[in-house]
């Protein structure tokens, strides 16, 4: 993984949950194009996360060779549906799969740049420690912003001392985690499509209602 | 089936043909009549081609081909889209 700031003259600015668009011209014209989540708050330069794919065209590139003023193609910010501002409030419920963290990311940092308190709870499920985004800024924001919950999920290994949960988000931990359904939380889901698939199903089997349930879905399409 | 993504994905290149963002847009299936937004439409990027799906019944909504510098867009599968003004 590999945090991009992006220096774009007359960015128009974003909203949390928006992605852009990068795309890249070959020598021979042949162009590839690829989303990324922006992961700053509002207000800030755009900056994206990108998960290297071993087979990807355009995520080895800006992962292992993009250096500092290099200038590429971008469209953006792009999207309505997935986004989350601080005026409209809470509880609010988050829950990522993997990368589907960025944009979440910039939701939690929005709302501690616009000092809101609205009660949000992230439910962040990676495969092991060492694939956590943004690990120490999630435990630096838990322990200092009132009213920001962090629960994290490891699936496939996990340290010694582990104190998170150790399985798959299934019906029961997102029972456990999620707000009661009368508190009628706004849920955004982002994550690799059958994680978003079996969550926001789960939620609406806890009696989640499907109009506040909000997903994006993200693949290895690099 | 794996490489199925959502409308989301399609945001972009779509909001860049009409001018205006569009994943809140509402689409009806020319099929079976479901509506949904824009962003929660099933969305296939490696086809040949991207293609849009209804996520009640899977028929085609929608087809987009992008190459020499132009584009197809097929909606012949929707019935309508409603934008807010």
């Amino acid at each position: 993984m590999r945090t991009l700031r992006l220096d774009v003259p007359d960015w128009t600015g974003h909203r949390a949950g928006q992605h852009l668009d990068v795309r890249l011209t070959a020598e021979d014209g042949y162009q590839a194009s690829r989303s990324y989540s922006i992961a700053s708050a509002p207000g800030e330069p755009p900056a994206i996360t990108v998960e290297r794919l071993d087979d990807g065209e355009v995520s080895p590139y800006l992962v292992d060779e993009v250096i500092v003023g290099d200038r590429f193609e971008l469209r953006g910010p792009v999207g309505g549906y997935f986004v989350w501002e601080a005026v409209s409030g809470g509880p609010l419920l988050l829950v990522a799969g993997g990368s589907g963290i960025v944009p979440l990311m910039s939701m939690i940092r929005h709302r501690a740049a616009e000092g809101s308190t609205a009660p949000v709870r992230l439910l962040y499920s990676s495969r092991t420690v060492a694939d956590v985004v943004y690990r120490e800024e999630l435990e630096r924001r838990a322990a200092e912003e009132d009213g920001l919950e962090v629960f994290q999920t490891l699936t496939r290994e996990r340290p010694d001392g582990w104190r998170g949960f150790a399985r798959r988000v299934d019906d029961e931990l997102l029972a456990e985690v999620a707000w009661p359904p009368t508190d009628a939380a706004r849920v955004f889901v982002c994550g690799p499509t059958g994680f978003v698939e079996s969550v926001s199903g789960g939620l609406v089997r806890l009696g989640h209602r499907p109009e506040l349930v909000r997903t994006e879905r993200f693949g290895a399409t690099g | 089936m794996s490489a199925r993504l959502d409308g989301n994905a399609v945001a972009g290149l779509l909001g860049e043909l009409v001018g205006r963002e569009l994943t809140l847009a509402t689409g009806v299936c020319g099929s079976c009549g479901a509506s949904a937004f824009v962003a929660e439409l099933h969305v296939y990027l490696r086809a040949p081609g991207t293609v849009v799906r209804c996520p009640a019944c899977e028929a085609v909504l929608s087809r987009i081909v992008e190459g020499r510098g132009r584009v197809w867009l097929d909606l012949s599968g929707l019935a309508t889209l409603e934008l807010t003004l």
